[in-house]
């Protein structure tokens, strides 16, 4: 067969078949949106809106806004909505649960606005134990103000503010704000996912349910830390977005759940996993004896 | 042609696009490749050739919600130009 | 039921008869106290109250809570308030209702409360009770106001308002029937396509507006002008025929009311003109009073900020001087010696001969 040979896909196809992934989530008013090539923050969305639906608590949901480029869904998202200050969506949501709360209250933020402004009302939210959950978006960089270093951006990583990397011995070090607030009594699910490829999608999306369930079950607060890519951030092509986001936050702000049925996991603790894991991938045969 | 099978397929609103790239590598039968040509906004877009097994990963990952996935009750294979 | 009961605590129960259901602050004095009566009310009748750990948390919290259409406060001293600012002019541009007390100390805070330290074109309604009675009547209409007009109300009181015994009797007080807050977020309209979304940047749902802040910030100021045109309150004593009138407000103004109704009794041709709403300002009310009067007084317990808006009110009707000061105590909560009447007979007296008062 001849590799140009292109199929139609304008069209649904007429054979049997079934719908495994829709065009958009059914919360998600319209796909219009002016956020960069490659932006790895509308993937998370449409997790998010997914996992509302099929807990169905659509009928039930308060989602409040940070100020960052997710902002721009406010007006597409078909949830009940109140748009925060930046920094403020914990506390807003808080008042928001006190008055309702038998209601799903989410806050949306990036790293700017949790990490930066925002960090003194995530981590007392989260010490109150306010049965919200917050969705961190975390690429490392103001990205709408044009790719400046933030409280996570990485040692080394260049922003338009660390030109030649982040220097920790003249910007600061970065924060592991899921370390942060998993240690916390209040905390009862803390979890750092990826949407760099497909399988980490699906990961962070098992994530997501699970924060809200803990919510449904009013066990306390919960928080949802996605790593996503900002190509335009990182002066990057969009295509290396991914590697990049592997490569380099990545490696410092390691998958994988940090405090889930009481159990507590560190971000150097899944970092030695992680570790042994690729230990074992590139030379199996001495695993193999080990066992 | 008559070697190849489809279990699945998708549908793209190639005028949502903004090209970048992300479903290429992310398609893991790689039967997603860039166009030559631009939509209205002047992005190239993504092109299917028979293979899809309809697995979604293309959705996962598109951030402008271009991909709807479908799976085929019965595995399609190519030589008939029929979807 | 009459009871003999701390300002702080009038104020918290006059909240709570007026409905309010949420309450975030931060302690400082002396706005404390009406932080402990909340704390301790509010659960007992259903709503919550809580001890932010910042000014910044405590009025994002009270945005929530007025978000979800619940009757919310926050408050502070001038100091604290002034932590709020931001977010105060945002709830303004959200259009969300929200009650505001400052326990200030003293009264320098009238620039902050009327013009405001937040950015944009922005606006609060400002009462200023001179006593406890008047604060639990005050309490209330700042709630139907908030309601009424969608914007934050903000009350002005004061360390001896917070901290003098007064008797009083707290009953809820019908300010009428008001418009059903359809556009509170409840949670309910996801997945109809009529989701609700509370927004200060002049984001919409609508896909023809999406983003409009100019129709938003054209909207605002027309609120604003009806505001100005609907909600002036202000108290005026012998100015049909004074001289000299004197302005104050808040607990100043309740000193100055006693000292010229005690000079008219005898005979002095003094007057007073007391704004109870400093924003919108009784600008008509004070140039009426002007007319006649051979000088316009100010008396305010700061360097001198209310007086601009009495010499825009007067507009060179009369000679527009002012007669109070800086005064306080070591602590700086604006107990100072000025608040006397003594004091204050003798700077009326020295400015009805047209004698520079030291300020």
């Amino acid at each position: 067969m001849s590799t140009d040979t292109f199929l139609p896909t304008d069209v649904p196809p007429t054979r049997p078949s079934h719908k495994v992934e829709q065009l958009k989530p059914d919360l998600l008013l319209h796909t219009n949106h002016h956020l960069c090539p490659g932006c790895g923050e509308p993937l998370v969305l449409r997790e998010l809106l997914e996992v509302v639906t099929e807990l169905g608590a659509a009928e039930r949901t308060i989602g409040v806004a940070g100020i960052g480029c997710y902002t721009a869904f406010s007006s597409a998202i078909d949830l009940d909505l109140i748009q925060a200050l930046h920094g403020r969506a914990p506390s807003v949501a808080t008042g928001a649960k006190r008055m309702l709360p038998d209601r799903l209250v989410f806050t949306l933020q990036g790293d700017g606005d949790m990490v930066n402004e925002g960090l003194q009302e995530v981590i007392h939210t989260a010490a109150r134990g306010e049965s919200i959950t917050c969705v961190l978006l975390n690429n490392g960089v103001f990205g709408e103000t044009g790719g400046h270093m933030t409280s996570t951006t990485v040692i080394g990583q260049r922003t338009k503010n660390t030109l030649e990397g982040r220097d920790g011995s003249y910007h600061g070090y970065p924060i592991l704000i899921g370390d942060l607030l998993a240690q916390l009594e209040g905390t009862v699910y803390a979890a750092r996912g990826s949407v760099h490829n497909a399988a980490a999608v699906a990961s962070t999306k098992r994530m997501l349910r699970k924060a809200f369930e803990s919510q449904l079950r009013g066990q306390g607060f919960s928080l949802v830390e996605v790593l996503t890519m900002c190509p335009t951030g990182w002066f990057i092509p969009t295509a290396d977005g991914p590697g990049y986001l592997d490569d380099v936050l990545g490696t410092v702000h390691i998958t994988g759940e940090l405090k889930a049925d009481g159990k507590l996991v560190t971000t150097a603790e899944l970092r030695a996993r992680s570790q042994e894991r690729a230990r074992r991938q590139s030379a199996p045969g001495q695993e193999a004896e080990r066992v | 042609m008559a070697d190849i099978t489809s279990r699945g397929t998708v549908t793209i609103a190639t005028e949502s696009c903004k090209g970048c790239d992300l479903c290429i590598p992310a398609c893991p039968p790689k039967v997603l490749s860039m166009s030559e040509d631009v939509n209205a906004m002047g992005f190239r877009y993504p092109k299917l050739r028979p293979g899809c097994t309809g697995c979604g990963a293309c959705a996962l990952v598109c951030p402008d919600f271009c991909f709807e996935v479908f799976q085929y009750e019965a595995p399609v294979t190519h030589g008939a130009e029929t979807r | 039921m009459q009871r003999l009961i701390e300002g702080s605590e009038a104020i918290a129960d006059a909240a709570v008869a007026a409905g309010c259901r949420f309450f975030a602050g931060y302690p400082m004095t002396p706005f404390t106290e009406l932080l402990e009566h909340l704390a301790r009310k509010l659960p007992e009748v259903g709503g919550t109250c809580i001890n932010a750990e910042s000014e910044l948390e405590a009025v994002g919290m009270a945005w929530g809570a007025a978000a979800t259409g619940a009757r919310s406060a926050t408050g502070s001293t001038g100091q604290g308030l002034a932590l709020m600012q931001e977010s105060f002019s945002e709830m303004t541009l959200a259009g969300l209702p929200l009650v505001i007390f400052n326990m200030s100390r003293g009264q320098a805070d009238y620039f902050q409360s009327t013009r405001g330290g937040g950015h944009g074109d922005y606006r609060h309604i400002v009462l200023a009770p001179m006593d406890v009675p008047e604060a639990t009547e005050l309490t209330q209409l700042a709630f139907h106001l908030a309601d009424r007009w969608r914007n934050p109300v903000l009350v002005y009181g004061d360390y001896l308002l917070a901290h003098t015994y007064e008797s009083v009797e707290i009953e809820p007080i019908d300010y009428g029937t008001l418009p059903a807050k359809d556009w509170a977020v409840d949670g309910s309209a996801g997945g109809s396509g009529k989701s609700r979304l509370v927004s200060s940047l002049g984001m919409s749902k609508d896909p023809k507006r999406s983003v409009d802040p100019e129709s938003l910030w054209k909207d605002v100021a027309k609120r604003h002008r009806e505001i100005e045109a609907t909600e002036v309150r202000v108290e005026c004593g012998f100015t049909e025929d004074a001289e000299l009138v004197v302005v104050a407000f808040g607990t100043a103004a309740k000193f100055v009311r006693y000292v010229v109704r005690q000079m008219r009794e005898q005979g002095v041709p003094v007057g007073y003109v007391r704004p109870i709403s400093l924003w919108p300002f009784p600008y008509s009310a004070l140039a009426e009073a002007a007319e006649r009067a051979t000088r316009v007084a100010v008396f305010e317990i700061n360097a001198g900020q209310m007086i601009d808006d009495v010499r825009l009110s007067v507009l060179g009707r009369a000679p527009v001087v002012a007669i109070g000061g800086i005064s306080t105590d070591a602590s700086g909560f604006g107990v100072g010696r000025l608040l006397d009447t003594e004091i204050i007979r003798e700077r009326i007296e020295s400015a009805l001969k047209g004698q520079e008062v030291p300020v």
